[in-house]
């Protein structure tokens, strides 16, 4: 295996394959890690300043608050699995670069 | 028989007799059934002994050491995730917090499984592309090493330092609460056992103590889940029976005091459900959230966790197991938290423990059948000896990441230049081991009797504001420098020290006089009332407020101690009469300023080696080319 000092990477960052990977993936972590934290932070917010939404009932025994809590860990599940999902495809375009990576690289 | 298996046997002759020798003191357990605990724990130590035996004939070099060889499974390391991350604050304290507080305390627990997210999303692959042993690595990549290593290596000393003190101390406490040892003697059995696992075992016995202690955690918390479940109903009917419950009632009504007098028992009952009984202060919460979600991406000792997987995929298997398991697990702490408040009631459980952290122990006795059957000890053995086993397994990950930072970092970094051989490294990092465990017994042994329940906020404060900006940003921005990294990592940890030193955490003698003061002008009153009710005649309210009095003494007893304690003081450590910081929690203050401290300290010293050797750290945590690949050796 060829050593760090031994390739161009800017030559690689530069592929466009690379540029492809690196914009796709960025604006979606952006996007996931902006809505999850907006997300969690509702529920301190909403438990504090809309306390009467929260003590709503809903259904039976169960208020708004408690549904919306255990939303947030279908929620945080539900990031994990969209992001197992989406990250297949960042790992396929990411692999032909790998095995490229001599090609591409070198000096 | 060589040196290292006679060692282990002697840390094991060591601890046996300790945690086995009769004791008089009282716990939750009665003298009677100490056997029983004492059996639990001796079959769960000998357990993690003969791993670390088998572990220690695998550890050669340094890579075994700290990273098991990077041959750990991304399953194997979601489970050490889960068991490195759930300390007993959150197996215990979750539980109480709920059982006395209700829905604030399951509130509580959900900012600590979306801190995974970050983890997941930013931090976990690009750290297994790029690092190798230490958080100091990643920052060393293409910072100045000598620098970076220095600044890291103390934020990440300081971050475990702080965590373990926690540990070592509420582990003590507990032990000792639990079955009676006492405080030295199980802070010391603590010490030894993981210094046992670390020193002979390194990454590989600690990362089977690890996954050990997680999977006897979820089993022990998914049967006593369904204990409660075939007594209270599920979902619907659970929620019922807690709403109509007494003692639930009874504890609303205590809660709110005067406010409680024209609510019906069924409308107390529903506010169990309901937020702001526990939470008074807003920003307070939203500034622990953000300690969470951002300071457990910077933790060393779960960040480490990252190096022990083969591939960025592995890594990222990995955080979405350890989801799935500390998410499932803290759904079930909220049936366990409101089953011990109708099992076993809040009064009870504060009588323990003020804390509450006795209420998934008790809860196990009394669904084994309570405290004079052999089930409901054998249930409180079990549980008690789950709770040891966590202690452990996170102190000894604790103690790993703080030993290769001095090691690694500090020692084979800075002092040697790397110019080692391997078996140096590995002797370096057993001495480390050494220094740091000697280092956690003494202070946890010093530490005693002090509140140390704030530590575990300022271990996260810290690593949200100093270690996780400074990572983030040398693997994100591509004008982050060395100037960043020494900047955010000094402004970042100062300032999160420093509000703590000056927030509600400390002790403000001045508070406490005017609160026993008001306890002891109160006695009098409150007596009468109580010597009223037990001569009144009618038993039911006599048993209660014999009860009422015994407590009453033992505040009294308190206020008084308070006030000669305080005799001669007015002011905090600090020197301060009263807060200077409204805040329990720094981070909504010293998360911003830990960036924005990188910012500027990047601008200001510009560094043409990190943004010429930003292409090739970009593409490699992106990419993983040239990552380590598994069993290198």
């Amino acid at each position: 295996m060829a050593q760090a000092s031994q390739l161009n990477w800017a030559a690689i960052d530069a592929d466009p394959r690379f540029q492809r990977l690196h914009a796709q993936k960025l604006a979606f972590l952006m996007g996931l890690m902006i809505f999850s934290i907006v997300y969690y932070f509702l529920l301190p917010i909403g438990a504090a300043y809309f306390t009467d939404l929260f003590k709503k009932q809903i259904f039976g025994p169960v208020n708004f608050g408690l549904l919306f809590a255990l939303s947030e860990f279908i929620v945080a599940w539900g990031i994990a699995f969209y992001y197992a999902v989406k990250a297949k495809d960042f790992d396929e375009m990411a692999k032909e670069l790998v095995r490229e990576a001599e090609k591409i690289g070198r000096k | 028989m060589n040196m290292r298996n006679k060692l282990i046997l002697a840390a094991m002759a060591l601890v046996l007799p300790v945690i086995s020798m009769p004791v008089l003191a009282q716990g939750a357990v009665a003298d009677k059934w100490k056997w029983v605990s004492f059996s639990v724990f001796a079959a769960i130590i000998g357990v993690t002994m003969f791993v670390t035996y088998v572990a220690a004939k695998r550890v050669k070099s340094a890579s075994d050491f700290y990273t098991a060889g990077g041959g750990v499974s991304g399953l194997q390391n979601g489970w050490a995730i889960a068991g490195d991350y759930l300390s007993a604050a959150s197996f215990l304290g979750i539980a109480g917090l709920i059982s006395i507080w209700g829905y604030d305390g399951f509130m509580y627990s959900v900012g600590w499984l979306v801190a995974y997210i970050t983890v997941l999303l930013v931090i976990a692959e690009p750290c297994r592309n790029i690092g190798k042993y230490t958080l100091a690595d990643i920052l060393a990549y293409r910072n100045d090493p000598k620098k970076v290593r220095i600044v890291g290596a103390i934020s990440v000393i300081t971050v475990s330092t702080f965590y373990l003190t926690a540990q070592m101390v509420g582990g003590g406490v507990l032990v000792k609460t639990l079955i009676g040892i006492d405080y030295e003697i199980s802070v010391i059995a603590v010490g030894i056992l993981m210094l046992a696992y670390v020193l002979f075992g390194g990454m590989v016995a600690t990362t089977w103590v690890q996954i050990i202690k997680a999977v006897l955690l979820v089993t022990a918390s998914i049967v006593l889940v369904i204990l409660v479940w075939s007594q209270y109903g599920f979902f619907g009917d659970f929620l019922n029976n807690v709403i109509n419950d007494p003692k639930v009632q009874a504890r609303v009504a205590q809660i709110l005091g005067d406010k409680a007098a024209n609510l019906s028992p069924t409308e107390l009952g529903r506010i169990f459900l309901e937020p702001v009984l526990l939470f008074k202060s807003p920003i307070d919460q939203i500034s622990l959230g953000m300690a969470l979600v951002f300071g457990t991406a910077g933790l060393p000792h779960i960040l480490m966790r990252f190096f022990t997987v083969p591939t960025a995929q592995e890594a990222r298997k990995s955080v979405i197991w350890a989801m799935a398991i500390i998410g499932g697990f803290y759904v079930l702490t909220l049936f366990l938290g409101m089953g011990a408040a109708m099992k076993v009631g809040a009064p009870a459980i504060m009588g323990v423990d003020p804390g509450g952290n006795m209420a998934a122990p008790l809860l196990a006795q009394a669904l084994g059948g309570g405290g004079d059957t052999l089930l409901g000890n054998f249930m409180l053995a079990f549980v008690a000896a789950v709770a040891f086993a966590t202690i452990v397994a996170v102190v000894a990950g604790l103690v790993l990441a703080a030993a290769s930072a001095m090691a690694h970092d500090l020692y084979v970094g800075v002092i040697r230049q790397e110019h080692v051989t391997s078996d140096e490294q590995v002797k370096a990092a057993r001495i480390a081991t050494v220094i740091v465990g000697a280092m956690a017994i003494a202070i946890g042994i010093a530490a005693k009797g002090q509140n140390v329940a704030h530590l575990v906020a300022l271990a996260f404060a810290v690593a949200s504001s100093a270690n996780f900006p400074c990572v983030l940003l040398t693997l994100y921005w591509k004008k982050c420098n060395t100037g960043g990294i020494m900047a955010g990592m000094v402004i970042g940890t100062i300032s999160a020290i420093a509000l703590v030193l000056v927030s509600p955490n400390m002790t403000y003698p001045k508070a406490v006089k005017a609160a026993a003061q008001k306890v002891v002008d109160g006695e009098a009153a409150k007596r009468t009332a109580l010597d009223a009710d037990i001569a009144s005649g009618d038993a039911a309210k006599a048993e209660k407020a014999t009860k009422a009095k015994g407590a009453l003494d033992k505040a009294v007893a308190k206020a008084k101690g308070d006030l000669e304690k305080f005799k001669d003081t007015n002011t905090s450590m600090m020197g301060l009469e009263e807060p200077l910081f409204p805040l329990k929690n720094p981070g909504l203050i010293s998360i911003p300023l830990g960036f924005l401290a990188v910012f500027l300290g990047s601008l200001l010293y510009r560094d043409k080696r990190a943004e010429d050797m930003w292409d090739e750290l970009y593409v490699r945590q992106n990419t993983g080319i040239l990552a380590a690949k598994a069993t290198a050796h």
